[in-house]
């Protein structure tokens, strides 16, 4: 009996840290949606399907589902002279290292989780860790 | 028995019908007595274009195509749909004109030009003489798309590799250069010796400067005068919100035609032209607040249209098909925008300007219009097609290259 209430609590804990979890995606990607519109959408489009040669798409490139900490980093500090998936793009892009640790975070996790993208969230504290680590070189 | 199964199956093919279909490439919208016909598609990704006196057409391609970057495209049988095609030139790039018995291509470093045969072929593919060489190349505005006058000279753009000559490019709160670095080397309209092999700066002329990016440009044979296209800057909004909402910076600046003579200035990337005020207004990079003017040196354009509709082909209209008003007028082909997101997207048609006496004598109208296959385009790339170069043949058909799918529109004209 007291094995079944142990279990019985623990599945309950951990439906909350879920739905927790759950919640802190959602707001995430609200508040990333609100920082793609404004600094993103006008070179990435609003379906985020890019601008031929001058622009990259966001939907299912290497770069957009691959490594957070390049992701950040192309933020932080820009983009220029890069090809992407066989294909080049020859509007250079500025560094956007005037957003907070949270908004990199929330864009970062919005693009990831939309236009049919399916990649991990980034947390703030990742942004935080790359953005120091940029300033001591 | 028979009977109401035949009805019915027709009603159902109808009902079928209605449902599956879809625009065919050539319904392009025009005006009443021109019909469009695909001379050709899936050439790749199609730039400028010049037709031949014998009526074929050579087309500069952005990319290789089996790993080569001039599409010769003939229709021997003259029924306005190319029947044969080979390719050469291992190289991309935009230009491609025809001014006496030669070819000229660009790369987007490089003029070369090809001795044309009696019959208006290449003769040696494999052998082109290089014209000039060592333009710069930063990626951005790269093309150099050129034209020829009488007189045995070639007028190259050099873009601007810049939006609006920054510090940092595109970056919110970064001033303007003064004076703006670009402008010695690019920026601009050099004028080079059609004839003479492997120019480069020294050997050449900047013709005209303060001209961010030019890609449509062509030489008025009644004016006996250059006219270019300017695509105008970017991003208003996105880097100046305190000054400009994204409404205005969908329509600012407009984009301009210039009539141009030697030495002249167009004031980029200093002033831009506001339409709507009819004013040259100090960018906002070099103290401008969408008020203040500037650039007393600078020219007025010919033609002012609504922002950022990327004018990539320009052609003064020389034949006698289509009827009399289009004479010596201009044709523009425009690419179609992307900057004006949020708001919904511009261009992606060639449009007109009646001219007499070598002025504008009307409106710009669109002429030409459903390359992209849906209106309310919201990106670019829902666009089926993009107008990009234009030319005019023999019998007098404008040719209309898209650069999406490699489809060469020829459009007549067949009275009423």
């Amino acid at each position: 009996m007291l094995k079944l209430v142990a279990i019985a609590v623990m599945c309950s804990i951990s439906v909350i840290t879920m739905g927790q979890k759950r919640t802190d995606l959602q707001s995430s990607i609200a508040r990333g949606k609100a920082v793609f519109e404004n600094t993103c959408l006008a070179c990435h489009q609003a379906d985020a399907s890019g601008v031929p040669n001058l622009a990259p798409p966001l939907i299912k490139t290497s770069f957009v589902l691959g490594d957070k900490t390049k992701l950040i980093n192309i933020i932080l500090n820009g983009l220029k002279d890069v090809e992407i998936d066989g294909e080049r793009y020859d509007n250079p892009m500025p560094a956007f290292d005037y957003l907070t640790d949270t908004e990199v975070a929330d864009v970062l996790t919005y693009v990831r989780n939309n236009f049919g993208n399916k990649a991990g969230v980034v947390k703030a504290e990742e942004v935080a860790i790359v953005r120091k680590s940029k300033k001591k070189e | 028995m028979k009977k109401p199964s035949t009805i019915l199956f027709g009603i159902t093919a109808a009902a079928f019908s209605a449902f599956t279909y879809q625009p065919k490439e050539e319904e392009l919208k025009l005006p009443s007595g021109f019909s469009a016909q695909v001379f050709a598609s899936e050439v790749g990704e199609a730039r400028h274009l010049t037709v031949t006196p014998q009526g074929n057409v050579y087309v500069k391609l952005a990319k290789l195509n089996n790993g080569s970057g001039i599409v010769y495209l003939q229709d021997a049988d003259k029924n306005g749909k190319s029947e044969k095609r080979s390719s050469f030139g291992a190289y991309t790039g935009t230009g491609m004109a025809i001014s006496g018995n030669y070819l000229y291509a660009s790369s987007d470093e490089e003029i070369y030009r090809y001795v044309l045969d009696a019959n208006g072929v290449v003769a040696d593919p494999a052998r082109p003489e290089r014209i000039v060489t060592g333009l710069i190349n930063r990626r951005q505005h790269a093309s150099k798309s050129i034209t020829l006058d009488n007189k045995g000279n070639i007028y190259v753009n050099i873009g601007a590799y810049a939006n609006a000559c920054q510090e940092k490019d595109r970056t919110k709160g970064s001033p303007g250069r003064m004076p703006c670095p670009i402008l010695d080397s690019a920026g601009g309209i050099w004028q080079f010796n059609a004839a003479k092999l492997n120019q480069t700066y020294g050997d050449g002329k900047r013709y005209a400067t303060g001209l961010r990016n030019v890609v449509g440009l062509d030489w008025n044979k009644q004016n006996d005068q250059l006219f270019v296209m300017q695509h105008g800057r970017d991003q208003l909004f996105q880097l100046y919100p305190e000054l400009f909402d994204a409404k205005q910076s969908a329509e600012l600046p407009a984009e301009t035609m210039y009539a141009i003579k030697p030495g002249d200035n167009c004031g980029w990337p200093y002033v831009y032209y506001d339409q709507f005020q009819k004013k040259k207004i100090l960018a906002p990079e070099y103290g401008g607040d969408g008020k203040k003017t500037g650039g007393d040196n600078v020219i007025d354009p010919t033609v002012a249209f609504p922002g950022h509709m990327a004018p990539n082909g320009l052609l003064f209209y020389t034949g006698h098909l289509f009827p009399e008003r289009y004479r010596n007028g201009a044709f523009i082909a425009f690419h179609g925008s992307w900057n004006r997101a949020p708001e919904p997207q511009k261009g992606y048609f060639v449009a007109f300007v009646p001219f007499r006496d070598g002025k504008p004598s009307g409106e710009w109208e669109i002429f030409a219009d459903n390359f992209a296959g849906t209106q309310n385009i919201q990106s670019p790339g829902q666009a089926q097609h993009r107008p990009c170069g234009l030319a005019e043949g023999p019998d007098g058909a404008l040719y209309v290259s898209d650069d999406v799918k490699g489809t060469i529109y020829k459009i007549t004209y067949r009275g009423k």
